[in-house]
This record gives structure tokens, C-alpha cells and sequence, in this order.
């Protein structure tokens, strides 16, 4: 019943996606409208799709920090994205590909340098060890980000800034395109990961002793959810909150068995984004707010609801 | 001689990176089918890197660990959860999760990587549940269990994994006289029924004397003493691995160890 909801959910969002915009669209002209078919549709997919891939990169990098309040984006990716996407516009690098590849490269950049870090002395992607890495690793980038911010063109740094923030109005078929092409690999490599995770959520040993082999397990899960994220900032920029509380919301609805989390943090994640960029494009119209400020704006209280909830229990 | 042999670990020592001194010391086991064994020992005596080198989480710098006549070192996590069922004694809970759940984490070595739960495998979840006196539980929440009542959920997961060793470390740490009583009652009858090889961690001498066909006392990483609790467990032994006087009675033949009074009681 639950699931049918959340299907029936998904639809209807998406089917909103495509009604509401700033340009009026009659209801009998929906088919044939290129407004629809070149504008609203492939940006509401990959809204969609984007935001599940969030939502799923959350429940993997939860499970493998062992920490729920953690965020795809804790581990320095979203300083590494920034770093990279700063660095396109500083060094001009030409073309509409430019920023959203530098941006990945960026957050693959922190990702690897967090993973190496987390390896030091034997770690073994200790959570604690990662956090510290993931930390540094961010404050690294933004130092070297703002370096380069005093030495560029104030206007092009604002279109990097509200890039950053995240938003779908470059969204094309060949974006969707892409992003289908790319997150499966990730996506079933959490999936088959989804067992052992729930014996890695009683600690290292006992899941050991249960049968998981924890060390390639944690491996996988890093890269996988990581992936997933960097592509996730490569064609939305850092949209952020989706990958922290979706996880915690879906936790609550279907409990915490990861064969459960991750297709349903999938579809909720993607119907979160949708509607937000539904909302982030529509509220101001014609003019656009960047979708993360949308998320954040959302995100925050219940952000606040859980973390009280959390300490609570 | 005709009972399989499960675990033979045979003169291991073992040292933590940057320790200074071996954890363990030429100690050495052998765990049969339908055999209970005790390990007993002080604080820091080696008892769980004992578990840990004999079942491949820590590498031993000599001597070796062989399961079924394999190296420990040799088999896959996933294999050896098949034949080796633990508790370990800390296991965190993040999240809640009800019994029903806990124990079918056990089938997880069962179990293809992308397959579903099947008959076989909710069976042999009932049955644990039914052999560990925890089928009325299986309906409740983890966090709403007794002590006792936990302890015995997970060694029904431990059975799920349908082993043919279970090892048990410190499980009564903390349970009342008469939880005490019923797990190693439990374990016992587990043993006894199913052929099981059975490696129980414990702190309680008396009981360990009175369920245990044989008893490791380990002090400072090294086997004090090691076979039948009468020939383990006399005054001198005991003595000098806890430090403290003693005195040895007989119940039931088996050997009572009473702790003296420093002043009053000794003799």
C-alpha cells in the first residue's frame, strides 16, 4: 500500500512537472508541444532521476559512515565540485560541457583524495577517519576556490555561484541521456551491496562473523555512492539535503533493510527534487531560484525535526 | 577420536601492531562436534584475540588456525559464517529492528546475492527461534528485550546460520542468576541435541566447571591450564591465574571454587 502510494506520488509529480511553467501550455496541446517535450519532460526526468540517485547515495554513504545524519556531500565532494567549477570559469575553459566536467573531475579529485586518506595507517575507511578527511579535504578546496575567486571576473563568478547552488534549466534529452547511461553501474553496485549493509549497521566484527566481507564491502559503497553524487553535481551542481534527509524519511516509513531503502529512497529522492524544481521554477516565474536553495529551504526544519528526534531517542 | 573435528588452532601467538608484548602465546585449542568448552581467564588474558585469530580476523604471527582442516586465513567470510556461528560480545544497534529481523540477518551466508528470502530460509529462522526458547519474541521490537531475553535472540541468529560451531563471548556479562542459568543451560542443550561444537567466553568459573566438558584458563596470553574441569580447575591453578585465594569444593563432581576473604578465611 505504502509502495503503490509512493508510486502513484512519483507520477503525479512528474505529470506536474510537465503542466506547470511559466509559459500556459493548454491540456489538449500537451502532446504535441515542443515547450513540453524539449523544456519541462527531459528537465523533470532528470530532476527525477537525479534526486533518486541522491537519495540512494545517502542511504549508502549513511550505512557505510554509520551515522544517519550523514550527507552525500559530507565527504568534501561538494569543496571539490565547487574547486572544479570555479577553476572552468576562472581558466575560461570554453563550451557548454566545460563547467559540468570540471565540476565532476573536481568532486572525483576530493573523492579519491578522501578515499586515500581514509586508507592511511591501516584505517580502512574508519567513519571517524573519513569524516576528518572529508572535512579537510573540503576546506582545502574552498581555500584554494577562493584564491581563485579573488583573482576572476566578478559576473562569471556568479554564474559558478548560482550554478553551484544547482538547477536544472540546461536540462536536455542528452543530459538525461547521459546521466542513464552512467549511474547504473553505481546503482547496482549498492544494490548488491544492500545485505551486507544491514549486517555492517551492527559493527565491523559482528558482520564479519556474519559472512560480509567488510573491507570490500566499504570500498564499493564509498566509490559507488560517491560516483553517484559526482554525477549527480556534474549535471544539477550541489544540491544539497535530498541525500540527508530522504535516507532518514524513507528509515521511517519502511524501516532500515537496505533491499527496502534504496528503491524507495530512489523514487522519494526523485520525487522530492522534481517537486522542488517545479517549485523553484514556478514561484519566481519568469524568473528561476536555484533548486538547492529550494532544497535547503525545505530541508532545514526537517533537518531540525530529525536531528531533535535523533538526540531525543 | 570418531567426533568431527571442528576448530584446531595449535600453538598461536599473536601481537597487535605496535604492541610491545604478544597478546597470545603458544596457545593452542581443539573443539570437536558436540563438545562444550570454556574459556576462562582474567580481564586482558587473550580470550577474544583467541576468537579473533582462530577465526581469520586477526592474522597470528606463529603457529596456525585450521577449520575443518582448512586455514582460517583460507576461507571467505561468507563460507565460514556457514560453519561458524558468533556472538560477539559488543554489537551496536543504530536502528531499531524487531526480533524476526535480527535472527534472518543470520541467513545472510544462505543467501544469493541478489535472491529473496526463501522458505527454507524463514524455516530455519522459526526453528532457531523455537531452539532458543525466543519464538514468542519474535513479534517484538530489540530495544524492548530484557537482557537475558537479547542474549538469547541472538543466539538464535547464530543457529539461523545453521553452524556447526557456535562461539559465544562473555554473553552473560551483566545478566541476572537466573539468565545466567538458562543460556548456558541453553547452550548446553544445544550442544547435546544438534552435535554442536560449542566455545563459550565467561567469567563465571562455577558455571564453566559445572556445563563445560573442557576448560581453557587462560592468564596473560598464555593456556595456564587446558582438558576436564577437575583436572583444570585446582586451588593452585585458579590461584595464581586470578591472583587470589581460593577454595575448591565438589558439587556434583565437578570443582566449586569459593574466593576467600583475605583475612578471615585463609587457612
Amino acid at each position: 500500500m505504502k509502495y503503490v502510494l509512493l508510486a502513484v506520488t512519483a507520477l503525479v509529480t512528474l505529470a506536474a512537472a510537465v503542466l506547470l511553467g511559466p509559459a500556459d501550455v493548454p491540456l489538449g496541446d500537451i502532446v504535441a508541444s515542443p515547450i513540453v517535450w524539449q523544456l519541462r519532460l527531459p528537465r523533470a526526468v532528470l530532476a527525477f532521476l537525479v534526486g533518486g540517485a541522491l537519495g540512494v547515495s545517502g542511504v549508502g554513504l549513511q550505512a557505510l559512515v554509520r551515522n544517519p545524519l550523514a550527507d552525500p556531500f559530507l565527504l568534501g565532494l561538494s569543496g571539490g565540485a565547487g574547486l572544479g567549477a570555479v577553476a572552468a570559469i576562472a581558466l575560461n575553459l570554453p563550451g557548454p560541457w566545460a563547467l559540468p566536467l570540471a565540476a565532476f573531475v573536481g568532486a572525483v579529485g576530493a573523492m579519491a583524495l578522501v578515499y586515500r586518506l581514509g586508507l592511511i595507517g591501516g584505517a580502512e575507511l574508519d567513519p571517524r577517519v573519513l569524516l576528518l578527511a572529508g572535512v579537510a579535504v573540503g576546506a582545502f578546496a574552498a581555500a584554494v576556490t577562493t584564491a581563485l575567486v579573488s583573482l576572476a571576473e566578478a559576473t562569471e563568478l556568479r554564474n559558478a555561484f548560482l550554478w553551484l547552488w544547482g538547477g536544472f534549466s540546461g536540462a536536455s534529452w542528452t543530459t538525461v541521456l547521459v546521466f542513464v547511461v552512467y549511474a547504473p553501474l553505481p546503482l547496482v553496485v549498492l544494490a548488491a551491496a544492500a545485505r551486507p549493509l544491514d549486517l555492517l549497521a551492527l559493527g565491523e566484527e559482528p558482520a564479519r562473523y556474519l559472512g560480509a566481507d567488510v573491507r570490500t564491502l566499504k570500498r564499493l559503497v564509498y566509490l559507488a555512492a560517491s560516483l553517484l553524487t559526482a554525477a549527480a553535481v556534474a549535471v544539477a551542481g550541489v544540491i544539497g539535503f535530498v541525500g540527508l534527509i530522504v535516507p532518514h524519511l524513507c528509515r521511517l516509513v519502511w524501516g532500515r533493510l537496505h533491499r527496502t531503502l534504496f528503491p524507495t529512497a530512489f523514487l522519494a529522492g526523485g520525487i522530492l527534487l522534481a517537486a522542488a524544481d517545479t517549485l523553484a521554477r514556478t514561484v519566481v516565474a519568469p524568473r528561476e531560484l536555484p533548486v538547492g536553495i529550494v532544497t535547503a529551504l525545505l530541508g532545514v526544519p526537517v533537518f531540525a525535526f530529525l536531528l531533535r528526534r535523533w538526540t531525543v531517542s | 577420536m570418531d567426533r568431527e573435528l571442528i576448530l584446531a588452532v595449535s600453538g598461536i601467538t599473536c601481537r597487535y601492531p605496535g604492541a610491545r608484548r604478544d597478546i597470545l602465546l603458544d596457545v593452542s585449542l581443539e573443539v570437536r562436534a558436540g563438545e562444550f568448552h570454556a574459556v576462562l581467564g582474567p580481564n586482558g588474558s587473550g580470550k577474544t584475540t583467541l576468537v579473533r585469530a582462530a577465526l581469520g580476523l586477526v592474522q597470528p604471527i606463529k603457529g596456525q588456525a585450521n577449520i575443518l582442516g582448512r586455514p582460517a586465513s583460507a576461507w571467505g567470510r561468507r563460507d565460514l559464517a556457514r560453519v561458524v556461528g558468533v556472538l560477539p560480545q559488543r554489537e551496536d544497534n543504530l536502528f531499531p529492528q524487531r526480533v524476526r529481523e535480527t535472527v534472518l540477518l543470520g541467513r545472510y551466508p544462505h543467501l544469493s546475492l541478489f535472491g529473496g528470502v526463501r522458505v527454507a530460509d524463514r524455516a530455519a529462522v522459526e526453528r532457531a527461534l523455537v531452539a532458543c526458547d525466543a519464538a514468542d519474541l519474535a513479534d517484538r521490537w530489540l530495544w524492548t528485550l530484557s537482557g537475558g531475553e537479547y542474549q538469547r535472540v541472538r543466539l538464535a541468529r547464530a543457529l539461523a546460520q545453521e553452524p556447526k560451531l557456535l562461539v559465544l563471548d562473555e554473553p552473560t556479562t551483566s545478566l541476572d542468576l537466573r539468565h545466567d542459568m538458562e543460556l548456558f543451560e541453553l547452550v548446553r542443550g544445544l550442544v547435546d541435541a544438534h552435535g554442536l561444537g560449542a566455545i563459550l567466553i565467561t567469567h563465571h568459573v562455577n558455571l564453566a566447571a559445572r556445563f563445560a566438558d573442557r576448560v581453557l584458563l587462560l592468564a596473560g596470553g598464555r593456556a595456564a591450564a587446558g582438558g576436564a574441569p577437575a583436572q583444570v580447575l585446582t586451588r593452585e591453578v585458579v590461584e595464581r591465574v586470578f591472583a587470589w585465594p581460593v577454595a575448591i569444593t565438589r558439587f556434583d563432581g565437578r570443582p566449586q571454587m569459593t574466593p576467600l576473604r583475605k583475612k578471615e578465611d585463609h587457612p
